[in-house]
C-alpha cells in the first residue's frame, strides 16, 4: 500500500486510489466540481489542483493516483493560485445571478470563490448568452448560462440511471449541457442531478423559488416511500409560515449511506412528502364531532374493558386490530403487547396492496417502509391473519370492536359495508395521519403523527433497522401512535414501565429475537442489521 | 470589566458666584426674544422676508427639510415598464433584524428576470428603520427616500404595508382597485384571489 504525505501528514492509501480520496481520509477537503465519489472520474473542472513535489506542473487531485513517497501540498500558494485561475475561467461566462438562483447559499461556486476568488475580475468582454429556465423534465429546470460543464449530470444519466438523456453539445464557449433530441429527463431518478449539480444550472422545479436555502432546517430521517428505506435529510421551515403556503417540508435530499442508497434516491420518494402537510387529520373526532384526547382515551379504554368482560363471560365476540407496516417497530410491538397479548385480539399488519413500480436499483414494489419489521414482530407474514379476513369477520358480525391504523378499508370492502360496520360495531377506532373514507366512518378518529414527527425505527427490505428520528413536533393536535398506545396501556393497567420509544425498543430488543442486541446507539444514523433472521429471510423468499 | 470613573469638573470661582451665570443665560434668551420680535414685526411690514424668524417649524403645514441620507418610509422601485424591480431574492427579509419583511416569490414570465415578488409586505409597526434592507438589495429595488415620516394608524394591522403601498407611496389602504403593473393579474384588478 503506497505511503504518501499530504500537507505534512502521512497516510497509507490503497493501490489505484487517488489523492483526493487519500486526502478525504485525512479529513482534508480538496475543492471539487466534476469529481463525485459515486461517478466516474472526468477530471475536467480542474479546481482540485494540488502541488506534488518534484512535479513542475500542478496536478488534479481527483485523477492523480497515489504513489509511494509522494509529497502533496493541497493548500500551498502555488496550488491556490492555480485554483484562482481556474475559477476565473469558470466564472468568465457565469451570469452571477445569485439573487434569483435557488442554488445560492449551497453553491460551490460561491463557496470556493470565498476561498480562492479573484476579487478584482479582469474579464471585461461580453458574456455569452445561453438559454435560461428550460424545463428539461417534470422535476428539473436547466439554466445553461450557470453551467460550468462539469458533466456530473451527463455521467449520472449514463452510469447511474443508465438513461443517457444529457449530453454536452458544441465546443468552446458555445458548449452547453442539453438533452439529446427527443429526450426528456423523466427517468425515476431524475431529481438526483439537482443534488449533484455543484452550481445552479440544474434546480428543482418543485422547490423553485419557494424559499432560500438558508431558511431551511435539516433533520435526518428515512424515506417511507418503499421498503428500501433510503436515508434522507428532510429540509423544513417552521418559522416562516408565509413560505410554501404554510407547509413545513420544502424538500427532501438523500443522505449518504453506503449500504442502502449511497448518494441517491428516487423521485417517487423525493416528491412524495405532500401528505405530511396536506390533508392531515388535526382534531380528535367522535362520530364526526370534535372531541379531546382525554375523552378519546377514556372512552376507548372503557369500551375495551366492557368488551373484554363480555368476552370472558362468553357472550361477546372478539376484537380485531388492523395495524400497518407504516408504523414503527416500537408501535407494532406495543400493539402486539396490548392487543394480541393482553386483550387477546386478532391482530395483523399485513394489508393487501397492489405491488407498485420497482426496479433493480432502489425502488421496491412494496410501498410500505416496515413490512420486514412487522414480520419480525410476527404481525405480518405467514402466521398472521390477513386484514381481509378480519374485515370480513367484522362485516359478518363476528367482531365487536375494530381498530384500524392508517389504512383505508374501502380498498377491501364497499363503502356500504363500511357504513354497516360503523352501525354494527360496538367500537370502531381509526387512528392515522390523513383523512380518508374509513376515518369518516369510524366512531373515534384519532389524528396521529407522521413518521418523521415521531421517534422510532423501520426495518428495510434487506433487514436493516433504521431510525426515523424526529424532525419536528406533530402537526396541530395529532399525537404519536406510541404515545396513544402507552396511554391506553396505562388506563388498562397493563403495568408497562416504558415512557419513550427508546425504552419500548429496549423491551423489543429483549423479547423479539431478531432485534437482540440492538440499541438506538448501535443503530445510529446509518442503521444496523437484524441479528438472527433466517426464518424471516425464508418468509421473504417465499 | 474595567470600571471607568468619571469625575465631574469642579466649578470655577466665576461660576460659583452664580449671578454672572444667570445674567449670561438671560442674555441669550433676551437676544432671541429681541431678534424674533424685530424680525416678526419686520415680516408683518413685508420687510426682511429672506431672513427666518423663529427656529420653530410649523409642522405639518411646514415640513422640515430632510438630510439626503435620511431614512424615511420605504418604497419599491419599478422598472421602465412599471413592474417591480424586485427579484424576490429575499436578502432584505433575511437581513432584517426586526423580521418585519414578508416576501413570497414566483416565476416571472421573462426568463431573463426569472423571479419576482407576488407578495411583499413590510410591517411598519415592527420596522426599526435601520436601512439594512436598502443596503443589502442587489437590485436597488427598495429605497427609504419617500420622505414620509408620519406613519400612523388605528390598528396594528393597518401598520402593514403591502406591495401596492410600497410601489406607490401615495396609496394607503383600503385599496379598491389596482392600477400598478405586475407580471400577474392583481387581485384588485380581478386576478387570482391569493395574489
Amino acid at each position: 500500500m503506497p505511503n504518501l504525505t499530504i500537507d505534512g501528514r502521512q497516510i497509507d492509501s490503497p493501490d489505484g486510489s487517488t489523492v483526493i480520496q487519500a486526502a478525504e481520509k485525512l479529513g482534508i477537503f480538496i475543492p471539487r466540481y466534476c469529481y463525485h465519489p459515486g461517478l466516474s472520474i472526468a477530471g475536467n473542472c480542474r479546481i482540485c489542483l494540488i502541488e506534488v513535489e518534484k512535479n513542475p506542473k500542478l496536478q488534479i487531485a481527483c485523477n492523480t493516483t497515489v504513489a509511494d513517497g509522494m509529497v502533496v501540498h493541497t493548500s500551498s500558494a502555488k496550488a491556490e493560485e492555480g485554483r484562482r485561475a481556474v475559477l476565473e475561467f469558470l466564472l468568465a461566462n457565469h451570469p452571477l445571478d445569485c439573487p434569483v438562483c435557488d442554488q445560492s447559499g449551497e453553491c460551490d461556486l460561491q463557496n470556493f470563490y470565498m476561498n480562492f476568488g479573484l476579487y478584482d475580475p479582469r474579464f471585461r468582454e461580453q458574456k455569452i448568452k445561453k438559454k435560461k429556465a428550460v424545463a428539461v423534465g417534470p422535476h428539473v429546470m436547466l439554466d445553461q448560462e450557470r453551467c460550468i460543464l462539469c458533466s456530473r449530470c451527463v455521467r449520472f444519466t449514463d452510469e447511474i440511471s443508465k438513461t443517457g438523456e444529457f449530453g454536452i453539445f458544441n465546443r468552446g464557449d458555445q458548449a452547453e449541457v442539453a438533452l439529446y433530441p427527443g429526450q426528456n429527463l423523466d427517468n425515476p431518478y431524475s431529481g438526483n442531478v439537482v443534488d449533484i449539480c455543484p452550481v445552479g444550472a440544474l434546480t428543482d422545479r418543485e422547490f423553485r423559488f419557494k424559499a432560500r436555502v438558508w431558511y431551511l432546517s435539516s433533520a435526518p430521517t428515512v424515506c417511507n416511500g418503499c421498503a428500501q428505506g433510503c436515508n434522507v435529510d428532510v429540509h423544513y421551515v417552521l418559522d416562516r409560515p408565509h413560505l410554501n403556503d404554510g407547509a413545513r417540508i420544502l424538500r427532501v435530499k438523500p443522505r449518504y449511506n453506503p449500504d442502502v442508497n449511497q448518494w441517491w434516491m428516487c423521485d417517487e420518494g423525493r416528491y412524495g412528502f405532500g401528505w405530511v402537510d396536506n390533508g392531515r387529520l388535526t382534531k380528535v373526532r367522535r362520530h364526526g364531532a370534535d372531541a379531546t384526547w382525554e375523552q378519546a382515551v377514556a372512552g376507548i379504554t372503557e369500551e375495551l374493558k366492557r368488551i373484554g368482560e363480555d368476552h370472558e363471560r362468553g357472550t361477546g365476540s372478539r376484537l380485531g386490530v388492523i395495524a400497518s407496516s407504516q408504523l414503527t417497530n416500537e408501535e407494532l410491538f406495543l400493539i402486539r403487547e396490548i392487543f394480541q397479548r393482553a386483550l387477546d385480539a386478532r391482530v395483523t399488519a399485513s394489508f393487501p396492496m397492489a405491488a407498485g413500480y420497482s426496479d433493480k436499483f432502489l425502488i421496491k414494489a412494496d410501498k410500505t417502509p416496515n413490512t420486514r419489521g412487522a414480520m419480525a414482530i410476527a404481525l405480518a407474514g405467514p402466521t398472521a391473519p390477513g386484514a381481509a379476513t378480519i374485515v370480513a369477520d367484522a362485516v359478518e358480525g363476528r367482531l365487536d370492536a375494530l381498530w384500524v391504523f392508517g389504512h383505508d378499508l374501502t380498498s377491501l370492502v364497499a363503502d356500504a359495508d363500511l357504513q354497516q360496520l360503523s352501525r354494527s360495531l360496538r367500537l370502531f377506532v381509526f387512528s392515522g395521519t390523513n383523512e380518508n373514507a374509513t376515518a369518516a366512518r369510524s366512531h373515534w378518529t384519532l389524528p396521529t403523527a407522521a413518521y418523521l414527527e415521531k421517534d422510532g425505527t423501520f426495518v428495510n427490505v434487506h433487514g436493516r433497522v433504521q431510525r426515523v428520528g424526529c424532525a419536528f413536533s406533530p402537526l396541530s393536535d395529532s399525537r404519536a401512535d406510541w404515545n396513544v398506545l402507552l396511554e391506553i396501556a396505562g388506563r388498562l393497567n397493563l403495568g408497562f414501565a416504558w415512557r419513550s420509544p427508546q425504552e419500548v425498543f429496549q423491551a423489543l430488543a429483549a423479547s423479539v429475537a431478531p432485534f437482540a442486541g440492538l440499541t438506538y446507539e448501535r443503530i445510529g444514523l446509518q442503521g444496523a442489521s437484524l441479528t438472527t433472521d433466517a426464518s424471516i429471510a425464508e418468509a421473504v423468499a417465499t | 470589566m474595567a470600571v471607568k470613573v468619571l469625575r465631574r469638573r469642579e466649578l470655577t470661582v466665576w461660576e460659583k458666584l452664580y449671578i454672572p451665570q444667570i445674567v449670561s443665560g438671560l442674555k441669550v434668551t433676551t437676544a432671541h426674544l429681541l431678534r424674533n420680535l424685530y424680525l416678526h414685526s419686520a415680516h408683518r411690514l413685508g420687510l426682511l422676508q429672506n431672513r427666518r424668524a423663529a427656529v420653530t417649524f410649523q409642522y405639518p403645514e411646514e415640513p422640515r427639510p430632510l438630510a439626503a441620507r435620511f431614512r424615511s418610509r420605504h418604497r419599491l422601485t419599478v422598472r421602465d415598464d412599471g413592474t417591480p424591480r424586485c427579484v424576490g431574492c429575499m436578502l432584505c427579509e433575511t437581513v432584517c433584524p426586526a423580521h418585519c419583511i414578508t416576501i413570497v416569490a414566483a416565476e416571472h414570465p421573462d426568463p431573463n428576470i426569472e423571479k419576482y415578488p407576488v407578495r411583499f409586505d413590510i410591517d411598519l409597526g415592527v420596522c426599526v428603520y435601520c436601512g439594512y434592507c436598502v443596503e443589502v438589495c442587489p437590485e436597488d429595488a427598495i429605497r427609504m427616500d419617500t420622505g414620509i415620516l408620519d406613519v400612523a394608524a388605528y390598528s396594528r394591522d393597518a401598520m402593514k404595508l403591502d406591495i401596492h403601498e410600497l410601489m406607490n407611496p401615495s396609496l394607503r389602504k383600503p385599496l379598491l382597485e389596482c392600477t400598478l403593473k405586475f407580471p400577474h393579474k392583481c387581485r384588485l384588478a380581478g386576478g387570482e384571489a391569493s395574489r
